[in-house]
């Protein structure tokens, strides 16, 4: 909120420059933003009038001015060229003398124009940096002095300070609000402003109003102004005031009720009487009642949302905004003045629904001051007729004191104050923050009983007030201690599986950890996992980030493939993060580890000619590594796989003691090259939870005596995997089998097309004895009978 | 001069002049074999008069030892002489690279993840953590914040179609914490957090680090302690920090935490917009409303909880200056952070 000095000033002392004002609010919760001149520099320009005007000879629109600085002084006339079509003779208007220096470094200087000498400029609102933009030059009143620095006539010398004011103190939202808080920073409360009534002139002018929804609205205000003139403009000090808190200047009508809400913080609404029909109501709109607002907008209303109705339908929408069909016009003659109050959960979110948030839904949602109806009235009504001139009807109060807010007194007490804050605060000083703040405070045994003005709407509890206490005392006011005492010792599973090992692990080995949006192009998802439902964000920043990841996979590609366009060839990466994935309605939610390697096995260097690029089983030594840190590397196996992304024949699943935990595979070609990725990445994939839990270790005893070595080179069918064969080996070489190693895969001469060799090596070991060669040879005999029979197997020597 | 001296004599400049070990051990044979020369002579012995035999055998000893010592001297200067040579040869250039793998490296968010949570375990604090799709009540209800209350709006919440939404913060996790954990409780709570806002200083995914204490009398002063204790011990330097009344509706009192700019140490600087302060961390005591809904008793316990952006403090940590560069994840960007 943008807030004036010069108008705060009317309302509370302030004893300190802009900025110590600035960061004395900061320290109490309302945060500078910013702070800036009303007005920029400019000098030498005055009030002044145009005595006459006569066309510039062939000149479509510039205009010679005789301006004055003096009344009745045609000696001291100056002639001054002008382009702006509202200069008129007898306007008062700013005239920039020569010699005078505008913002944006601009110096007057005497010129002539089309052979028309001109000795000065007069000035829009635009040329002095008043508004960014403006039509014609500026109009002031007639009665503003002549001769008088411009300066000085706008007090222009003033300060805009920009508070952040958080969503808990809507009664901060005013220049009556603000004036709360620095008096209370000076440690006295503000009195209320004075506001006298005005006497209504045409006692008989009523307009019938019918609150239907009473609790939504507990108080209703209204009263008829007649004969208005809603042509004329508003007086330069309150167009001035709009300006400098951020409001543009409509209309005398419209001005005077955003004067008020700024100055009170009491959001009203005028209407055209004129333009009503029949008798109004506050009720609750019909299901898609279809709406007009003031700025043009067509709407359609919800049943929960509150609107202010005539009979052709609604006339506002209750605390946010009105509507076009009985909105004010320069022609506007009559208007009916509607001053309410609205619960806030009567208000808040409608707006937001249809995209409006508006200086009175702002201040209604977080609570307007349900006493400040009947003040603003008047405000409204003196400030208008002194303007346009008129005639008030009566106020008409239309209220039930039942439905309006009820503050409840609130204990609190002195040990806890001191408890939560860490020390205690002298029992004057408690009761001093309190008051200035507005509260009726009462001492009772153990603390205080305290009543909050009717304008806080955040002060229900007990810690509410201790937070007022802290607050405004100040919270470097309260000492550092820390916490007392050790606590009891936590939990720490070793079995659990360790996130920050695995990810070092893998950066060990060369891989760089990403971290990428949890929400990808549901498009790209689709291509990769067209089996997979995914949870699909509602309002998704873009289209392509809608749908929840399934995998970490749709990441890493887009990261490999930005990579790759940055030159790296050699891209190795992990990722760290939760998969989403819908089933039904049910959504559930897994940590995964994932990984892509694609380029060359090893980063270029010398000594070692080109490399082989990353193939299927350099990522599968990366899994077994992570594996392996579970201690239980031999619960775990790879067995061919189908996924829709990967390569149908590069492609395992990872199994732990038969439950699926995890993929590794190569990129299908065809995506590969769909998603414009060079060369074949191979991707891996780990559910954490049931992958890297560790098995605890457990001691067996080593043998003592030495182990015998046998190798054998066993030809089978392509299609025999070497889990099969190795499945049929520990199967027939009974206990006596420690280790079974593979040294050597051979395809080629000697070997029938459609075969291989594999070369085995078997180390044989007994526990309690030295094994014989005949123990070994025995055993070497069953494998090879056994390989024979089950998988065709034959044997090179 | 006897044939033995001769015979001595002329052997010593034959093993002098051995250029090899192999011509050295030609020599030996030659001299000391057993058809070497020295052994002839020792076998000659025998038809000498026993008289002059013992004489003769003595010298002849002594020319054999004679030789033996230098053959065995010659033989270390040469071997000491191949070693030498082939260390020469075998020099190689140390500067060239070593060969393998070359270390890849952590997300520079992860390593200050990774440090935030060191510092608070060793402060007793345990990591919990929770879902990052959440239900209204975890998200907003039971921390105080009603359907349409003007707070939510400094939530930009992503919602999906059943009304689950992605958690806005990490909040959330205290309240499962508290339902279901004994007190006193200390918990961090990392990790991802959602809101819909993407320009210059937002992303839609970022991470948060919220912390929770609940225990009988925990104050306003041990929040300042511990927090201002995390911020130095973070940033490894004294630093000045304030806290600046606010509001959250999770906390009463509420406060922003502030600290001395690290980068112009309080003068003013482009970072901290010439103020002299960082704003780094949100924080309060916990509210009453957030103990009721997780059945806590507010009168006998008290608690203080804040949260803060990993982000935030890694950028001002090592002066990155675009928040976006983290989830653009060029491996350029990246590499610069492998120290961790």
């Amino acid at each position: 909120m943008k807030v004036s000095l010069g108008w705060l000033a009317e309302f509370v002392s302030i004893p300190w420059s802009a900025r110590e004002l600035g960061d004395r609010l900061t320290m109490s919760g309302f945060e500078l933003e910013s702070l800036a001149a009303a007005a920029p520099e400019f000098g030498d320009v005055v009030v002044a009038s145009i005595v006459s005007v006569q066309p510039v000879p062939y000149s479509d629109r510039l205009q010679v001015c005789r301006v004055t600085v003096r009344a009745d002084d045609a000696v001291g006339e100056l002639q001054v060229v002008c382009g702006a079509a509202n200069a008129r003779a007898g306007l008062r208007t700013a005239l920039a003398r020569v010699g005078a220096t505008l913002p944006r470094d601009v110096v007057i200087k005497s010129a002539r124009v089309r052979g028309v000498e001109s000795q000065g400029m007069l000035c829009s609102a635009q040329e002095l940096g008043l508004l960014d933009s403006s039509d014609g030059i500026l109009e002031l009143p007639a009665d503003s002095p002549l001769g008088m620095p411009l300066r000085q006539y706008l007090r222009a010398d003033d300060s805009i300070i920009e508070l952040n004011v958080t969503p808990n103190r809507g009664d901060a939202m005013s220049m009556v609000g603000v004036a709360r808080e620095v008096a209370a920073m000076q440690g006295f409360a503000l009195l209320a402003p004075v506001q006298a009534a005005v006497t209504s002139a045409a006692t008989d002018v009523k307009y019938t109003v019918t609150r239907r929804e009473v609790a939504a609205c507990p108080r209703f205000v209204s009263r008829v102004i007649r004969r208005v003139s809603n042509r004329g403009a508003t007086p330069i000090e309150i167009r001035e005031r709009l300006r400098r808190a951020g409001v543009r200047s409509i209309s005398p009508i419209v001005d005077v009720t955003n004067y008020v809400l700024l100055e009170y913080g009491q959001p009203m609404h005028a209407y055209d009487l004129a333009k009503l029909q029949g008798p109004i109501e506050v009720r609750l709109a019909r299901p898609r009642e279809p709406f007009t607002l003031l700025d043009g907008r067509d709407v359609e209303l919800d049943p929960d949302m509150l609107v202010i109705a005539d009979a052709a339908g609604p006339i506002g929408l209750a605390g946010v905004m009105g509507g076009a069909r009985t909105a004010v016009s320069a022609a506007t003659t009559d208007v009916l003045f509607e001053v309410a109050y609205f619960s806030p959960q009567a208000i808040a979110g409608r707006g937001r629904r249809l995209g409006l948030v508006t200086d009175a839904s702002q201040r209604f949602e977080r609570g307007v001051d349900p006493a400040g109806q009947l003040r603003a009235t008047e405000r409204a009504t003196q400030l208008l007729l002194a303007i346009t001139g008129g005639e008030a009807g009566p106020v008409q109060i239309d209220a039930s004191v039942d439905h309006l807010p009820q503050r409840k007194p609130i204990s609190l007490r002195r040990a806890r104050l001191a408890m939560l804050l860490g020390r205690s605060v002298a029992d004057a000083q408690v009761v001093k923050t309190l008051e200035s703040l507005g509260m009726a405070v009462m001492a009772v045994a153990d603390g205080w009983q305290v009543q909050a003005p009717s304008w806080r709407f955040d002060l229900s509890i007990e810690a509410d007030l201790i937070e007022e206490v802290a607050r405004v005392v100040g919270y470097d006011q309260f000492e550092e201690a820390s916490p007392r005492g050790a606590r009891a010792l936590g939990q720490l599973p070793e079995a659990a599986s360790s996130e920050r090992e695995a990810l070092q692990l893998l950066a060990a080995r060369g891989y760089q950890e990403v971290i990428t949006f949890a929400f990808v192009d549901p498009a790209l998802q689709t291509q990769l996992f067209p089996d997979l439902a995914a949870p699909v964000l509602a309002n998704p920043i873009a289209s392509d980030l809608a749908a929840m990841r399934v995998s970490l996979w749709p990441g890493l590609l887009a990261v490999a493939r930005e990579n790759q366009r940055r030159q790296h060839e050699r891209v190795r990466i992990v990722e760290l993060g939760a998969g989403f994935r819908k089933s039904g309605a049910t959504v559930t939610e897994t940590e995964l580890i994932s990984g892509l390697g694609v380029g060359p096995r090893l980063p270029e260097q010398w000594g070692s000619g080109p490399g082989a690029t990353v193939d299927f089983f350099d990522t599968k030594a990366d899994v077994m590594a992570l594996l392996a840190s579970t201690g239980d590397l031999a619960g775990f196996e790879f067995r061919p796989a189908s996924v829709a992304c990967l390569h149908p024949g590069r492609t395992a699943e990872i199994l732990r003691h038969g439950r699926r935990v995890g993929l590794v595979g190569e990129l299908h070609p065809r995506l590969a090259r769909e998603l414009d990725i060079t060369g074949s990445p191979i991707l891996f994939e780990l559910e954490i939870q049931p992958a890297l839990k560790r098995r605890l270790a457990a001691f067996a005893e080593i043998s003592r005596f030495p182990s015998v070595r046998r190798d054998l080179a066993v030809v089978v069918d392509e299609n025999v995997a070497l889990s099969a064969l190795r499945e049929r080996v520990v199967l027939s070489a009974s206990s006596l089998l420690r280790e079974f190693l593979v040294f050597d895969l051979y395809r080629g001469p000697g070997i029938e097309t459609g075969r291989k060799s594999i070369a085995l090596g078997l180390i044989f070991q007994e526990k309690t004895r030295t094994l014989t060669d005949a123990d070994a040879d025995n055993a070497m005999a069953a494998i090879r009978a056994d390989l024979s029979a089950a998988l065709g197997a034959t044997f090179r020597e | 001069m006897s044939s033995l001296e001769q015979l001595t004599s002329a052997a010593l400049d034959e093993i002098a002049a051995a250029a090899s070990l192999a011509a050295l051990d030609d020599v030996r044979v030659r001299l000391l074999g057993k058809k070497g020369a020295l052994t002839e002579q020792l076998k000659s012995l025998g038809g000498l008069p026993a008289t002059e035999r013992r004489d003769a055998g003595a010298r002849i000893n002594a020319s054999k030892e004679q030789l033996q010592t230098a053959i065995e001297t010659r033989r270390a200067s040469l071997e000491a002489a191949a070693i030498d040579a082939r260390l020469a040869a075998e020099r190689i250039d140390v500067s060239l690279p070593g060969r393998g793998e070359v270390r890849g490296g952590l997300h520079p968010v992860t390593q200050v993840r990774h440090r935030i949570e060191s510092l608070f375990r060793r402060a007793g604090y345990d990591v919990a953590t929770g879902p990052e799709i959440e239900d209204d009540f975890h998200n907003f209800e039971a921390l105080n914040i009603p359907a349409d209350h003007p707070a939510r709006a400094m939530h930009d919440t992503f919602y999906f179609g059943d009304g689950s939404l992605l958690r806005t913060h990490t909040s959330p996790v205290q309240i499962r914490a508290m339902l279901k954990s004994q007190l006193p409780l200390a918990i961090i709570a990392p990790g991802r957090v959602y809101r819909c806002d993407y320009d210059l200083t937002h992303t839609p995914m970022f991470h948060q680090v919220e912390g929770l204490l609940v225990d009988e009398g925990v104050s306003f002063a041990n929040l300042k302690a511990t927090l201002h204790q995390f911020m130095e011990a973070f940033f490894e330097r004294d630093l000045s920090m304030r806290l600046r009344p606010s509001y959250f509706p999770f906390t009463e009192p509420s406060a922003e935490v502030d600290i001395s700019c690290v980068f112009c140490g309080g003068a003013g600087c482009r970072v901290c917009k010439h103020t002299g302060w960082l704003e780094v961390a949100g924080c309060g005591m916990v509210h009453p409303n957030v103990f009721k809904a997780c059945d806590i008793d507010s009168e006998r316990y008290s608690g203080f909880a804040f949260g803060f952006g990993i982000e935030r403090l890694t950028m001002l940590r090592y002066g990155v200056n675009d928040l976006r560069l983290f989830f653009d994840n060029d491996l350029r960007f990246l590499a610069q952070f492998h120290a961790g």
